[in-house]
């Protein structure tokens, strides 16, 4: 299934991103850029920004992806990226998102991930493709 | 506290700092992350944990004292000598302004250990485990060997040892609070320590991604030493840590359990210097009560992937109360 995803300049969801055996699209870094129009279904990777419930969590480059209607509706589920330090809070913009989109927060992991995250995403990824496969 | 014979190392050269001309956008987002998430140890009702520390007996209250002097001294050497040996290596000014916040706040840590010795026990027994934390030899150790590389001439491996006590050093003393809080006991205390554990987050992010951008302006063998050099430092206070924890949990039976704790954070460490976790996920299975007290929606069954799909309910749908999310 193919995986959409934000990384700030720190590259920790990137490096995640590329070690999946699924396809994946990186979000552009700056909001200026061109808006990404998606046209398959696919899981999102989210980090969460901001520290406490009054800032935004949710990267504003996601923000401006969901913001096309069409981009909303081929969302299968969310990943969250995060930091078990942050409590309450622990991948915070994916459970927004989630909400926000009526879909499931489909994982969560820490930082790089480990190579059980890994794994675990790859399998769950696929067998999520093969639901989809039955569902259509 | 000067010593003599060392020259006092500061930045060459200082213009005015223009916020509105930021270099690299990290530096004003862990700003504005660091001054939201300011705090001080007086807006956390401690008092009321008068009544839990009654029912704790003298050995589960000597270990809380002690492993608290431990944290006071790791929080005062980052504030004092840690974070601001690191100003002078700044690649940016608003680098070095973020480095002033952080050696503040380990400031405002290392006093809040005090506020709650003050506010549960006697000066006597605050006297005794600060007496404490100076004559256990682990502990010194530790202190000894990151001081070592803060007055070395390396800024990367200062960088390096920077992050390595942010992030996996303090870990032997959080899980204490995080375990009475488990147990429904210091619920207070525990809530300041979360504050402290969320600051100590951005910190270790911080000075690893400063890192990784240090990394960039050198060859490739000056980075495979630096790799080496980190897991080596890794390895050496890993081995201390492992005597530290045993000094102070045997007592309690506790320090298998602290020791998954520590794996843990050494992993989450690494990870922030952008290095691939070290320790296997045999022995990274954090007792649940902690990482629950840690973070309360932490467990797998929140998951999607890991839970049974089927348990899996959809939250209900709500108002974010996130500004700017429109559509």
């Amino acid at each position: 299934m193919l995986v959409v995803y934000y990384s700030s300049s720190s590259e920790y969801t990137h490096r995640f991103a590329q070690k999946l055996s699924h396809p994946s699209m990186r979000l552009p870094l700056l909001t200026r850029d061109a808006a990404v129009e998606v046209d398959e279904p696919y899981a999102l990777i989210t980090p969460t920004y901001g520290a406490g419930p009054n800032r935004g969590s949710v990267p504003k480059q996601i923000k401006k992806f969901l913001s096309i209607e069409g981009n909303r509706e081929l969302l299968r589920g969310v990943i969250g990226a995060g930091n078990t330090n942050f409590g309450e809070n622990y991948c915070r913009a994916a459970h927004l998102v989630a909400r926000k989109c009526d879909v499931p927060v489909l994982y969560r992991f820490e930082l790089l991930g480990t190579p059980e995250d890994v794994a675990n995403v790859n399998n769950g990824l696929e067998s999520l493709c093969q639901r989809q496969q039955y569902a259509t | 506290m000067t010593v003599s014979g060392e020259k006092l190392k500061l930045v060459s050269h200082v213009d005015a700092i223009n916020w509105n001309r930021v270099q690299d956008d990290v530096d004003s987002d862990v700003w504005d992350r660091l001054t939201a998430n300011f705090w001080l140890p007086e807006k956390v009702p401690l008092s009321n944990d008068v009544q839990s520390w009654a029912t704790l007996t003298q050995e589960e209250r000597t270990l809380t004292m002690r492993v608290f002097t431990g944290l006071t001294l790791l929080d005062t050497i980052q504030g004092t000598v840690g974070a601001v040996s690191l100003i002078p290596d700044s690649l940016t000014p608003h680098e070095e302004a973020v480095y002033t916040n952080i050696a503040f706040m380990e400031s405002v840590h290392a006093k809040s250990y005090s506020s709650i010795f003050s506010t549960l026990t006697s000066t006597r027994e605050i006297d005794d485990a600060f007496r404490w934390s100076t004559e256990n030899q682990n502990l010194q150790r530790k202190a000894e060997i990151i001081l070592k590389y803060y007055r070395g001439d390396e800024p990367l491996k200062r960088k390096v040892a920077s992050t390595l006590l942010e992030s996996f050093l303090f870990y032997s003393g959080f899980y204490l609070p995080m375990y009475w809080s488990s147990h429904a006991k210091l619920t207070n205390t525990a809530d300041l320590i979360r504050l402290i554990i969320r600051d100590e987050a951005v910190h270790g992010y911080y000075i690893g991604y400063k890192y990784q951008r240090g990394l960039e302006r050198v060859d490739e063998a000056k980075r495979e030493e630096l790799k080496d050099y980190t897991f080596n430092l890794m390895f050496e206070l890993y081995e201390n840590e492992v005597q530290y924890t045993h000094d102070l949990y045997d007592s309690v039976g506790l320090s298998e359990d602290v020791k998954k704790f520590l794996h843990y954070n050494a992993n989450k460490a690494l990870m922030n210097l952008g290095y691939e976790a070290m320790f296997p996920a045999t022995v990274t299975d954090v007792n649940p009560a902690i990482l629950a007290a840690l973070s309360p929606n932490a467990d797998e069954n929140h998951d999607f992937f890991s839970g049974s799909g089927s348990s899996y309910v959809i939250g209900k749908a709500v108002n974010t109360e996130d500004e700017d999310w429109d559509f």
